[in-house]
């Protein structure tokens, strides 16, 4: 099995600042108690202060002003974790949060979708780039070894046991994730790497010593197998993104929005899910939450798409109150289901079935608003047509028909009208009591239409002709 | 000074039109008429748009310029909807230009709920074409329609009085018929020029 580590090394800071739309301004995480408040992360701007991790908060003062300082909240960086390991699931079964700040994923058995390994770890790359998280991916035979690499090494991929070993022969000792007092002896005793450590004799390590050592040397090695707790997705989704300060306006909302459906959609094509609706809440100082609803016609992971509906309805909502926080919960994950494109043609295909728009429409027009057209054989022509549910098989017709039929026929003026072709003589129906004796002529008005008009048998020649039908 | 704004904040909020919008590539839509699509930009009906035919007279030649293209797309299995024709489709003269009657809708609305349907039919994304008679339809309702199609990739057709030539319109395309002579002048196309010269309606003699 080949094992990657995804290394996260500023975990705290970054779940603080894809938050925010002003990541380059200087930003220090804060811990400690209050009377010693450390420095716990920095980001590049405050850096470039002068800032460093581990300074106290009153140094940090003393040496530069204007920076941003947020509270490192635990709780909130294990939830980004586990988002990252539902992303995660997306590309591997085996997904462990084992280790702090690291994901570790057997990819061995994704290579076959989702490889080579190269083009792999670049699509994790640009995916980890675009949820906002600074990160080193290590590959290696094993789980241990491949997170202990990652502490000196990004990018490397040691695809075997040899190169695992030869990578790991490099490493420092203190590197490692030995036991420290382990470690102080090791480089005590002039071990610097470990592959000096290596070269002992495994009676004498062991002797001298405790037991964890040898086992996690082995583990290293491969030699002895760990035991990992795998990654079980949830089955629903909910995000919670503390603003730290007031928002009035509906537009200021739409940034922490697309940041938690960014984490929807990440999510969901980690579960391979979809998601029909989901709520949005927007959390006021005091009162109650205004919720907003957002439903789908059809399962959706599309994080644009979704992004553009919510962002619909929010343009909608008009604030009660300043917005302090956003959740976003779903509740419902049905399966998703992927449009089928056709390769040449490049209609989409329907996104609402006829069948669920024919119930629309007869559910507000009227259950016989929606009809075929049916052909009966019959030389009358208010008898040759029919509506039906389902229409029916073609009957040949001799003569030109026209494409519209009026529904009841009207007199017809004769000044300016000019005979084109006729009579046709149509003499049907004498059994049904609908008797019909006409003469059919191809007729143009004065405006340039031409119809189909007919004569009754015996009306005379000067008489009206009635209309029925419009060559359109 | 005016206040600053940022320009992607405005593009963003769409207030600003940024001119050529990007033409999707739907696959060409020929209308069957051979001298109509040579004058046409894209070869053929703008896809999934709105086109707009002006009528001089009822039932003053819609259909010779209609039926291929309907035939096409009902012979391919398509979805055609008639919403709310003002006369009923004679079937046999409807069979002879080759439109497949299986495929062909009519939805029976009155003009405010002809509207609403001809959008949920384009929207929907199962109908191929879809026809329909606005009568009082002002601006907003036809870029409802126009809207609707490219949202549902639809070819829709509105057919118009002549008289709404003179008011502008958000219809991708719009095609005055004539009837002495029987000609088509195309008004407006997006994405060209529209051409001077009218087109001679082939199939029309008379």
């Amino acid at each position: 099995m080949l094992w990657a580590c995804i290394l996260l090394p500023q975990l705290a800071l970054d779940s603080v600042l894809r938050g925010r739309d002003d990541a380059d301004q200087p930003l220090v995480l804060l811990t400690g108690p209050t009377n010693r408040r450390v420095l716990q992360a920095v980001n590049p701007a405050a850096r470039a202060l002068g800032l460093r991790a581990g300074q106290s908060l009153t140094t940090a003062q003393a040496l530069a002003q204007g920076f941003a300082t947020v509270e490192h909240d635990p709780a909130a960086t294990e939830r980004q974790q586990q988002l990252l390991a539902a992303w995660a699931y997306r590309f591997s079964s085996q997904v462990s949060l084992h280790y702090p700040r690291a994901l570790l994923l057997e990819v061995q058995s994704s290579l076959g979708l989702f490889g080579p390994w190269p083009k792999f770890e670049a699509r994790l790359r640009a995916e980890l780039q675009a949820l906002g998280f600074s990160h080193r991916i290590v590959l290696a035979s094993n789980p241990v070894a491949a997170r202990m690499l990652a502490n000196a090494h990004d990018g490397l991929a040691a695809s075997d046991e040899q190169s695992t070993r030869a990578a790991l022969a490099a490493m420092p000792i203190d590197r490692l994730g030995l036991p420290v007092e382990a470690a102080t002896a090791f480089k005590r005793m002039g071990l610097r790497q470990l592959d000096q450590v290596l070269a002992l004799p495994r009676q004498t390590l062991a002797r001298r010593f405790a037991a964890e050592v040898q086992l996690h040397l082995d583990r290293l090695l491969g030699l002895r197998a760990m035991a990992l707790d795998c990654y079980l997705p949830p089955d629903r989704f909910e995000a919670r993104l503390e603003l730290n300060f007031d928002v009035e306006s509906n537009q200021a909302l739409l940034f922490p929005l697309r940041r938690m459906i960014d984490d929807l959609a990440a999510f969901l094509a980690g579960r391979d899910a979809g998601v029909q609706r989901f709520s949005l809440f927007l959390e006021h100082a005091e009162g109650a939450d205004s919720l907003l609803q957002i439903g789908l016609l059809a399962a959706e992971r599309d994080a644009g798409r979704l992004l553009e509906l919510a962002r619909g309805r929010l343009e909608q909502l008009s604030l009660r109150a300043a917005v302090r926080n956003l959740r976003l919960v779903a509740e419902e994950l049905p399966a998703f289901v992927p449009l089928a494109g056709e390769l040449f043609s490049a209609r989409a295909q329907q996104q609402q079935g006829w069948e669920q728009l024919r119930e629309r429409l007869r559910a507000r027009l009227g259950d016989e608003a929606v009809r075929s057209v049916g052909v009966v054989a019959d030389h009358r022509p208010e008898c040759a047509w029919r509506s039906a549910e389902v229409a029916a098989a073609s009957v040949a017709c001799p003569a030109p028909r026209p494409g519209w039929l009026l529904e009841q026929p009207r007199a017809l003026p004769l000044e300016g009208l000019r005979l084109l072709a006729g009579p046709e003589r149509i003499e049907s129906g004498w059994w049904d009591g609908g008797d019909v004796r006409r003469d059919y002529y191809l007729v143009e008005t004065i405006a340039g239409q031409r119809g189909w008009a007919y004569r009754q048998l015996g009306e005379p020649r000067d008489g009206p002709l009635w209309l029925q039908g419009w060559f359109a | 000074m005016g206040a600053v704004l940022s320009l992607d904040g405005l593009l963003d909020t769409r207030r600003v039109w940024k001119g050529r919008p990007v033409v999707e590539d739907h696959g060409l839509q020929p209308t069957g008429h051979a001298a109509l699509d040579a004058v046409l930009p894209g070869g053929g009906w703008p896809a999934a748009a709105l086109s707009e035919l002006l009528l001089a007279e009822e039932g003053a030649g819609e259909l010779q310029l209609l039926w291929p293209s309907l035939a096409r797309l009902s012979s391919a299995g398509e979805r055609v909807v008639l919403v709310a024709p003002p006369f009923i489709p004679y079937p046999p003269a409807w069979q002879a230009a080759g439109v497949d009657l299986r495929w062909l809708s009519v939805i029976e609305a009155d003009s405010q709920q002809s509207l609403w349907a001809a959008e949920q039919c384009l929207r929907s994304g199962s109908c191929a074409a879809v026809l329909c008679w606005p009568q009082r339809a002002d601006d907003r309702a036809l870029r409802r329609l126009q809207v609707a199609a490219e949202t549902g990739q639809a070819l829709a057709f509105a057919c118009r009085d002549h008289s709404a030539a003179l008011n502008p319109s958000p219809a991708a395309l719009r095609i005055a018929i004539d009837t002495r002579p029987a000609q088509w002048r195309v008004l407006k196309c997006r994405g060209g020029l529209a051409p001077s010269r009218p087109v001679s309606a082939s199939g029309h003699a008379g």
